[in-house]
C-alpha cells in the first residue's frame, strides 16, 4: 500500500497525465504531484499517480559505492 | 527494468552479507526496526532474513495501512457501504480486511452492498460523475503515499461541482508512530521490545522528505536510515545502520537518494497541507491512541467530508481475542507466536488485518517464512 514502483514516461498527455512503461506494462497515470515531465523520465508511481522522481545520478552514485562493497576482498 | 534489477543482484547481496556479517560486533545484539510492511515483505521475500547474523534481528513494525486501521473505524465503513443509495470504494486490500463479529466489506458486498475496488482516486472521481443519483464514498486509508492522491480526488471533486462524493478520511502519519513506540517504555519494558535502530520508510519519505526523522536521532537517540524497497536496499541500510551502532551514532541517514530528499515532494506537502488538518488523536490497531497521528478534511472541505455527510457513531468492536495482531504490530510478538496462524488464518481465511495484505507481518511469514536458500530466491524472483 505504501509501495510505489518506477516507471518509465513514453509519452506527455495534456492535463498533467503521461503514460508510462511500468517493467513492460503501459499505463496513463497523473503527474499532477511532480509537475512537468518529458519522456525517458523515470517516475514513482503508485494508486495511479507519480509520487517523485528517481535521479538517475544518485542511483550511479550508490551503485558505484555498491560495486566498490562488492569487489573488496 | 532499470532501477529494479541493479537492486535485486544476488552477488551485491552476497557481498553485502559478509560485510554486515564482518563488521557487526558479535558481542552486542542489533534490534532493528523496519516500519515499513514493504521492508518487512522485501525481508522475507528475497529471504533477507537468512542472509544475516544471529545478532542483527529485524522486528516488524506497524507500517501496514489496512494492519493498522481499528476494527471501529472499519465497522464504520461497512454500516455505511449497507445504507440504500451508497456506493462504497477503497483500495483493494480494505475488502478482505475482518471486522467485527467476521464481517468485512466483501461479505457486505456479497448480501448486496454496493462496494467497489478502486485503483485509484481518479476512478472514485469518475464513478461520482457516472451515478449522480448515487452517493459515492472513498473509504481513504493509508500513510503518507496515499494522502496526496486523496488530497486531489477532493480539489478535483470541487473543481467538477460534485455533490455527491465525499471522503471518509482514515489517513495516518508516520512519524507520529514512531514516536508512539519510542515514547511508549511501560510498553516496552513490558513485552520487551528493545529497539537499536530504525530501517525508515521508503515512498512515504520520497513525500515527506527525510527532515521529520530528524527529531527522532535527536530526541530518542535512535539511528535512522531511510531505505528504498529493494533487497540491495535493505541490506545497504541495515550495514549502515549497523555501522551507526557500533560508532555510538544517532543519525538519520539516507540510503534512498535516488527518490527521497531532506524535503520532499513540496507540491505534494502543499496539496496535503490545504485540503486536511490534524486530528487531535486517532486510535491505531495495535498501539491504541495516538496524539496527532491523523488527517481529517479541513471544514472548508466539510461537503466532501463523509463523517460530516452521514451520521457515523463508532459502534463497539469486537476483535478476534485469539489474533495476536495488535502485539504483532508493536513488535512485542512474532507472527508464529499466533496459535491461529496457518492453521484457522491463512491469506485464503485471514482471521486478523496482519494476514490480509502482502505487507502484513503474519502474510509475510506465511508465504515467504518457510522457505530457505536466499539470495538465489533473488534471481528466482525476477
Ligand atoms: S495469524 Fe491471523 S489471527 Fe494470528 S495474529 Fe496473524 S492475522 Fe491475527
Amino acid at each position: 500500500m505504501c509501495h510505489a514502483v518506477p516507471a518509465r514516461v513514453t509519452q506527455v498527455h495534456p492535463g498533467e497525465m503521461a503514460e508510462v512503461d511500468l517493467a513492460g506494462a503501459r499505463k496513463t497515470v497523473s503527474t499532477v504531484l511532480v509537475g512537468a515531465v518529458a519522456p525517458g523520465d523515470y517516475l514513482l508511481v503508485h494508486v495511479g499517480y507519480a509520487l517523485g522522481r528517481i535521479d538517475p545520478d544518485e542511483a550511479e552514485a550508490t551503485l558505484a559505492a555498491l560495486a566498490e562493497l562488492g569487489e573488496a576482498p | 527494468m532499470k532501477y529494479v534489477d541493479e537492486f535485486r543482484a544476488p552477488d551485491l547481496a552476497r557481498a553485502l552479507a559478509a560485510q554486515i556479517a564482518a563488521e557487526a560486533q558479535p558481542d552486542r545484539e542489533f534490534r532493528l526496526m523496519e516500519f515499513c510492511g514493504g521492508h518487512t515483505h522485501a525481508i522475507f521475500r528475497y529471504g533477507v532474513k537468512d542472509l544475516l547474523p544471529a545478532n542483527v534481528r529485524m522486528i516488524h513494525g506497524p507500517g501496514c495501512p489496512v494492519c493498522v486501521l481499528p476494527i471501529t473505524r472499519l465497522d464504520m465503513a461497512i454500516a455505511l457501504a449497507r445504507r440504500p443509495g451508497v456506493i462504497l470504494c477503497s483500495y483493494g486490500d480494505m475488502l478482505r480486511v475482518p471486522g467485527s463479529r467476521r464481517q468485512s466489506l466483501l461479505k457486505a458486498r456479497a448480501e448486496g452492498a454496493d462496494i467497489r475496488m478502486v485503483g485509484s482516486t481518479m476512478d472514485a472521481i469518475r464513478l461520482a460523475e457516472e451515478n449522480p443519483e448515487r452517493e459515492v464514498v472513498f473509504f481513504a486509508i493509508g500513510f503518507e503515499t496515499t494522502t496526496p492522491p486523496t488530497a486531489v480526488a477532493v480539489k478535483a471533486a470541487e473543481a467538477k461541482g460534485l455533490t455527491n462524493f465525499s471522503v471518509f478520511c482514515n489517513h495516518v502519519l508516520t512519524p507520529a508512530a514512531i514516536t508512539n513506540i519510542l515514547e511508549a517504555p511501560e510498553i516496552r519494558q513490558m513485552e520487551a521490545v528493545e529497539i537499536d535502530g530504525f530501517l525508515g520508510p521508503a515512498h512515504v519519505s520520497v513525500v515527506i522528505g527525510s527532515q521529520p526523522y530528524d527529531y527522532f536521532a535527536e530526541e530518542f537517540a535512535k539511528p535512522v536510515v531511510i531505505a528504498g524497497f529493494e533487497p540491495i536496499d535493505v541490506m545497504q541500510s541495515i550495514l549502515m545502520l549497523v555501522r551507526q551502532i557500533n560508532e555510538g551514532r544517532a543519525e538519520v541517514e539516507n540510503q534512498y537518494t535516488r527518490a527521497v530528499t531532506h524535503t520532499g515532494n513540496a507540491a505534494a506537502k502543499a496539496l496535503v497541507a490545504e485540503v486536511f488538518e490534524l486530528r487531535r488523536s486517532f486510535e491505531w490497531r495495535g498501539l491504541g491512541r495516538v496524539p496527532y497521528s491523523a488527517l481529517r478534511l479541513r471544514d472548508r472541505f466539510a461537503a466532501f467530508d463523509a463523517e460530516r455527510r452521514f451520521e457515523m457513531a463508532p459502534g463497539r468492536a469486537v476483535e478476534n481475542k485469539a489474533c495476536d495482531c495488535p502485539k504483532i504490530l508493536r513488535g512485542a510478538a512474532v507472527p508464529t507466536d499466533c496459535k491461529l496462524f496457518g492453521k484457522q488464518c491463512t491469506p485464503q481465511t485471514p482471521l486478523g488485518s496482519c494476514m490480509v495484505s502482502d505487507e502484513g507481518a503474519c502474510a509475510a511469514y506465511y508465504k515467504y517464512g518457510r522457505r530457505r536458500a536466499a539470495p538465489n530466491r533473488m534471481e528466482a524472483a525476477e
